[in-house]
């Protein structure tokens, strides 16, 4: 495994333990994600919109501010005690850094979204049969390329005075292309059409995931840089 | 061996470093003496490559793998025990699992604090994350010390196996750069003396045989004038 490989893996390992121990923030998703997903099932009027109609935009609203509070605490941790001025006066390099912020995360957001995706089935009665795999390679298509612009964002707010309203207003207009894709996936995937119908959405997500993870891993090193 | 040429760095209208020039080779002492606000951790900060100097350049054998930092926050995790902290800090420095836990033994012990290893950081003392910190700079046996008022947080008997322990450090031929506004802390280490006022070093001299009473009415004529 090549230096850049092993301090990522190091730096996220790290990351995911002292999440385990704190589980302050995993507990506050999962929670966030139940309450969210029951909101938009009680407050559905069924005679106006169908179950169906609404899940696909109940799903990526949920998933996308679960994520947010993983993004907003991937650099939180290194505020106390000043941790982050430590990772940069190690000889890790800048991008194995993002790298581990980056899998951190999406090991992260991905534990929300195995949570949160049985019960989104079951409290939308949806079926998904064949679908599911198919729902899952979009689900994530979609994490990859939100959680990449997210980590990065989350650097940059975490040295301002309102990091956690600054991430959502910096990141959402970013993300919007994404989830757009996604919910348009998702509402085809719940319909039973054919994966023929969905084939453009997954080439845009993934040629989102190649432009935006490599720009933020090239532009991480500048905005840590004091 | 460090050497600094010409280092100038300013925020806004106040200058933190004003020409700041000096060599340091193997076993050598520097100690900065300096009122708040002379730019001495701005100084550390620079030689530590946390900062990049608007003018002027540093010079470091081994790179960032060679610099230990010691300074107003430990750098260390809460949730996580001394030694799963240390653990993480030597493997971000290359070293293997089994040699890291064998120097984080070494240095704990060396500092007294072998009985907290496998204690969760947050719950430490003051005194004991202090010493913590300092076993976090030295885990990877650094060739440069950088020191930015050390002994806060120590009690007498902490301080002075610091100070015995630094000393051994510029025995095995260790340089070490100590900033600090209290004479009395450092002097005794100091193969170099250098007074630092508004960014600028005004007097950069070897300490030859002076004591802490001398070298501190000469620090108090420098700064007050008189």
């Amino acid at each position: 495994m090549s230096d850049l490989w092993r301090d990522a893996w190091t730096l996220a390992r790290k990351d995911l333990l002292i999440e385990y121990r704190s589980r302050t923030a995993f507990l506050s998703a999962a929670v966030f994600t139940v309450l969210v997903l029951l909101v938009f099932v009680f407050g559905r009027d069924p005679t106006a919109v169908a179950a169906v109609d609404l899940a696909p935009s109940a799903l990526w609203v949920t998933f996308t501010f679960a994520a947010m509070l993983a993004l907003n605490r991937a650099f939180q941790l290194e505020l106390e005690n000043q941790a982050f001025d430590g990772l940069l006066l190690s000889p890790a390099s800048r991008w194995s850094l993002f790298l581990g912020k980056l899998v951190g995360n999406l090991v992260f957001v991905g534990s929300i979204e195995a949570l949160g995706l049985p019960l989104f089935v079951l409290f939308f009665n949806v079926s998904l049969g064949t679908s599911l795999f198919p729902l899952i390679g979009v689900l994530a298509l979609a994490t990859v390329g939100f959680v990449a612009v997210g980590t990065l964002f989350s650097a940059m707010a975490i040295r301002t005075r309102f990091a956690e309203l600054m991430l959502p207003v910096l990141l959402l207009p970013f993300v919007l292309p994404p989830l757009m894709w996604a919910a348009q996936a998702t509402t085809a995937l719940l319909a039973a059409r054919p994966l023929s119908e969905i084939r453009g959405s997954l080439y845009f997500l993934a040629a989102y995931d190649i432009v935006f993870v490599t720009v933020s891993i090239l532009l991480f090193p500048f905005l840590v840089e004091e | 061996m460090l050497r600094a040429e010409s280092l100038r760095h300013a925020f806004g209208a106040a200058r933190a470093l004003d020409d700041v020039s000096f060599t340091l080779t193997a076993g050598r002492t520097l100690v900065v003496f300096g009122p708040n606000g002379a730019g001495k951790t701005t100084l550390l900060r620079v030689l530590a490559g946390l900062i990049k100097p608007q003018a002027g350049a540093v010079y470091l054998e081994g790179g960032r793998s060679a610099v230990g930092w010691i300074g107003h926050h430990a750098h260390l995790y809460g949730h996580l025990t001394v030694l799963e902290n240390l653990q993480f800090w030597g493997a971000l420095y290359g070293l293997r699992r089994v040699e890291a836990e064998r120097r984080a033994v070494d240095v704990l012990t060396r500092l007294g604090l072998a009985d907290r290893a496998g204690q969760v950081v947050r719950t430490l003392s003051r005194g004991q994350l202090q010493r913590a910190a300092i076993a976090r700079a030295l885990i990877h046996d650094p060739a440069v010390l950088l020191l930015d008022e050390p002994f806060t947080g120590l009690d007498l008997a902490a301080a002075a196996e610091f100070r015995h322990l630094l000393a051994e450090l510029a025995g095995r031929g260790r340089v070490l750069v100590m900033a600090t506004h209290n004479v009395e802390e450092g002097v005794e280490l100091a193969t170099d003396v250098a007074f630092q006022l508004a960014g600028r070093f005004v007097r950069l001299e070897p300490r030859g045989g002076r004591g802490a009473a001398a070298i501190a009415e000469d620090y108090r004529r420098t700064v007050t004038g008189v």
